[in-house]
């Protein structure tokens, strides 16, 4: 059945069985492997991305569902790395395996939408993505410091290669 | 021209003739005799290690696979403060599984920078001093005069430098210096080593671009899933493949019998590969199997408890270690506690599944595989498939987490076998409770234990029953510091497979050892931290097979004392320090924990402080923090919640809703302290992790009065 998306500001139409989840119809039919799978269960956001400018867990959303939607994955952040979360992540050096990175850079990107420049227990709430490797001191760093960059008026934390899909 | 080569006893260069016609100067380190030489025209590529073309560009190249350590930089940055080359210019490439060129290639053991970081510093020594040589040749000068940094030689004296690209063809006709007597940098004029350096992956992590097993893509691929015998090695019966062979983009259907009763090989199961894993997946919800009755079905969690219990009421198996008389030292003693810990099966949980993705063409194979151990998978794969190794190539991706889980090649076998049946290439792709249910899992641990002391507080008697697997290793710590001493096993045979899960045998062993030995501290009525300093007095001196030294253990229990500020800070109301050191990997780790616990049983960990000596020189100290902080939470994560159990020989959790990982708000900083020493480096993947559980748990003691002697703690607070 054909659906049409528009993912990273580019509109799609793909043919797949409506229940397919988003996370597979990205990974496996759009080719864009930056999305992870991690649990299948929506429990570990490695699947996290922006669904009309809000963090979804991809891999328990049935493709149907988001039909006319704009999605936007970590390839659609930006694609040079420019954007200021993860040029904050590339800094402090969060990653250690790096399998969980995008989903919780997504789930940032969209706090720090939110709140510009938000407190421990913002972080907390908002950050719910499992991180195997404990990397959530360096995380937390990150955020502060994405935070911060912004609040110095360097970068808009909503923005490079961000406006095309209307979420900025 | 043919250059000295001299081998010393386990590496030594080689040049190394170009399939093609160029020439490679090679620092190329493996064990074989030596080699044959070429030269020829330029251009060239140096090779094994290190690549320099004529417009200086340079690759090194990363041996070991990469599953988040931080080795893809750590190893080559050996190379380059040798070296001397410009870090931010150097390309990193990872190296495909190759013994014949690059030696053993493994993620294990915390034993990368062991094993490399001598010889790594040779390749890059060596490499340099060809530089410097073709430098000195060119202008006629000694090369003493000459100097390198940043890629460059360059001559004071007359002004003159250049690229090392520049003197590339001229290097390649020269003598290889001896590995064995290259002369190296003093380790205090060390520009890289040392400092922190990011990931050579970061930007493609951050951008989200393919760099894990799971992201491989082959043309003409098609996607697998393997359904396994819940009972572990259980056989096919019967399975409806008619049914599933109808469903949407199913390809392939069938049985695979597993070869051998091996728990780490291709085990028995049936596959199903259609054009997408969804549509692979989705039929599987249709598939019926009858497995055939195994043993193993008849173990339970229940069935470990009481067997264990059992065992430890008879004559042990044997006898690890005896010193004195303990049960002279108990009717002696002033205080006597007795107590039983136990620790569970634990899941290794990497985030990225087990997957591997193979393509078998005209008896050829080639697979791309998050594998910590290549080369036994390799060896696995040739035996199980009866195809030849050099006719196996793998590739090594970048691993989602390893943890001891992919010294294991299982799936390695599994994608491999359903290739070569499928006659495609196909991605096999486990789902989470695949991973969860057929893991290879931390054995679960039983000690019962029974100490003394004197009246003076000291501790004069220590016995430890473990019930465990006879592969674990129990020659630890406090045995050869106590005068009555008694260390003996009992062997549970059972049917769960298990294997190495980070910092294996101690991530277990501590939890016991230091959680009793604080119990004894406070029947001494000693403070637990000062106690433990008294207990490593006076070091005794290592004997063969045992290196712990007391005096590095004792640098950073002082270390951590200070940091912490243990014993010289009021504490906020409900809150408890806890200690705890351990000795894992060639690395000496102290540990403090500050911890609180709610009404409601709820335990709360403030913040941990690591003190940790390995040795000389830490390779690169982001990484080296990264791994001490990961190491924190992924013990604490551990000992909150995470439990694998057994109901009828099957695992009962399947993902992480049954299966909790920490996740950010019960995460807690981490202040990281390293202690240089005069010593060999080591490695960091997995010392940092041992002590922290029983530190969590001393400090829950230190809090509540509360002593948890089995993990998980779940609710036993509440």
């Amino acid at each position: 059945m054909p659906i049409s998306l528009t993912v990273n500001g580019k509109p799609t139409t793909v043919d797949v069985p409506p229940e397919m989840p988003l996370l597979w119809v990205l990974r496996d039919v759009l080719n864009l492997k930056g999305t992870k799978f991690g649990c299948g269960i929506a429990q570990c956001g490695a699947c996290t991305v922006h669904l009309a400018g809000a963090p979804v867990r991809s891999c328990g959303i049935p493709v149907s569902a988001v039909s006319g939607m704009s999605i936007t994955t970590i390839e659609g952040l930006s694609a040079t790395g420019s954007h200021p979360v993860q040029k904050a992540w590339e800094q402090l050096d969060v990653a250690q395996c790096g399998y969980c990175q995008a989903g919780q850079i997504m789930t940032a990107v969209a706090l720090l939408r939110t709140k510009k420049n938000p407190t421990d227990a913002d972080i907390d709430a908002a950050m719910q993505n499992i991180c195997r490797c404990g990397t959530y001191n360096r995380i937390r760093d990150a955020i502060r410091l994405a935070a911060r960059g912004a609040a110095a008026g360097a970068t808009s934390v909503g923005a490079p290669g961000d406006d095309s899909d209307g979420e900025a | 021209m043919t250059p000295s080569l001299q081998s010393d006893r386990r590496s030594f260069l080689q040049v190394l003739a170009v399939v093609g016609g160029g020439v490679m100067f090679g620092v190329h380190a493996h064990d074989a005799e030596a080699g044959e030489v070429a030269h020829g025209a330029a251009p060239f590529e140096p090779n094994a290690f290190i690549r320099i073309s004529s417009d200086n560009r340079i690759t090194l190249i990363a041996k070991n696979p990469e599953e988040g350590q931080g080795v893809k930089q750590s190893l080559p940055m050996i190379i380059c403060e040798e070296l001397d080359a410009d870090w931010s210019q150097v390309t990193v490439e990872q190296a495909l599984s190759d013994e014949s060129k690059y030696g053993r290639q493994f993620a294990g053991g915390s034993l990368s920078t062991p094993m490399n970081y001598d010889n790594h510093r040779r390749l890059g020594a060596a490499a340099r001093a060809m530089l410097v040589a073709a430098a000195a040749k060119t202008w006629n000068v000694p090369a003493a005069e000459l100097t390198t940094a940043r890629a460059q030689v360059s001559h004071n004296a007359s002004g003159r430098r250049s690229t090392y690209g520049q003197l590339a063809a001229t290097a390649a006709t020269l003598p290889v210096p001896d590995l064995a007597t290259v002369t190296l940098k003093d380790p205090k004029t060390f520009r890289l080593l040392g400092k922190r350096v990011p990931g050579v992956d970061n930007r493609k992590i951050v951008t989200g671009k393919p760099l894990f097993g799971i992201d491989v893509m082959v043309p003409g691929m098609l996607h697998a899933v393997f359904e396994k015998s819940p009972v572990f090695g259980a056989k096919v019966v019967s399975a409806n493949l008619a049914t599933i062979r109808r469903q949407p983009g199913v390809k392939h259907v069938f049985i695979v019998e597993g070869v051998g009763t091996a728990l780490d090989g291709l085990m028995p199961g049936v596959a199903i590969v259609a054009d997408t894993w969804y549509n692979a997946k989705t039929a599987r919800e249709k598939l019926q199997v009858k497995w055939a009755d195994h043993p193993t079905a008849r173990q339970s969690t229940e069935w470990f408890a009481q067997t264990a219990k059992e065992l430890s009421a008879r004559p042990a198996d044997r006898v690890v270690r005896k010193d004195g008389d303990v049960d002279a030292a108990f009717a002696a003693a002033a205080k006597v506690v007795e107590a039983e810990y136990f620790y569970p099966f634990i899941s290794h949980a990497t985030l990225e599944p087990q997957n591997c993705t193979a393509h078998f063409n005209d008896g050829k194979l080639e697979i791309w595989a998050p594998t910590q151990m290549p080369q036994p998978g390799r060896e696995l794969v040739s035996k199980t498939m009866g195809i030849a190794p050099q006719d196996i190539t793998i590739h090594l991706t970048r691993i989602g987490g390893g943890f001891g889980r992919r010294l294991k090649n299982d799936y390695m076998a599994e994608a491999a076998w359903i290739a070569r049946e499928a006659g495609v290439p196909v991605k096999l792709v486990w789902t989470r409770e695949d991973d969860m249910r057929h893991g290879h899992y931390r054995p679960a641990g039983f000690h019962f234990l029974k100490g003394a002391v004197d009246a003076s507080g000291k501790l004069v008697a220590w016995k430890n029953r473990v019930v465990v697997e006879p592969y674990m290793r129990i020659g630890e710590f406090p045995g050869r510091y106590i005068a009555n001493y008694l260390l003996e096993t009992s062997t549970l045979t059972h049917g769960i497979p298990t294997g190495a899960l980070r910092a294996p045998g101690s991530n277990g062993i501590a939890f016991a050892i230091q959680g009793f030995i604080d119990e004894l501290a406070h029947a001494a009525g000693k403070d637990p931290l000062q106690f433990r300093l008294d207990l490593l007095t006076p070091a005794v001196p290592s004997v063969e097979g045992d290196a712990f030294s007391a005096e590095r253990m004792r640098g950073v229990l002082e270390l951590v004392r200070e940091k912490s500020g243990w014993g010289t800070r009021t504490l906020a109301k409900g809150r408890g320090l806890g200690v705890a050191f351990h000795f894992s990997h060639r690395g000496y780790f102290a540990e403090v924990v500050e911890a609180s616990v709610s009404a409601r049983g709820e335990v709360k960990v403030h913040k941990a402080w690591v003190a940790g000596d390995v040795g000389s020189q830490i390779t690169n100290l982001s990484g080296a923090e990264n791994q001490c902080q990961g190491s924190c939470i992924d013990g604490v994560s551990a000992a909150l919640g995470q439990e694998i159990t057994i109901t009828d020989g099957r695992a009962v959790q399947g993902n992480f809703d049954a299966y909790p990982l920490l996740r950010m708000a019960r995460s807690f900083p981490v202040e990281v302290h390293f202690r240089i020493t005069d010593n060999p480096p080591s490695g960091m993947g997995e010392p940092a992790l041992p002590p922290v559980i029983p530190a969590l748990c001393n400090a829950i003691f230190a809090a509540t009065g509360k002593r948890i002697r089995s993990l998980p703690i779940g609710d036993q607070l509440g």
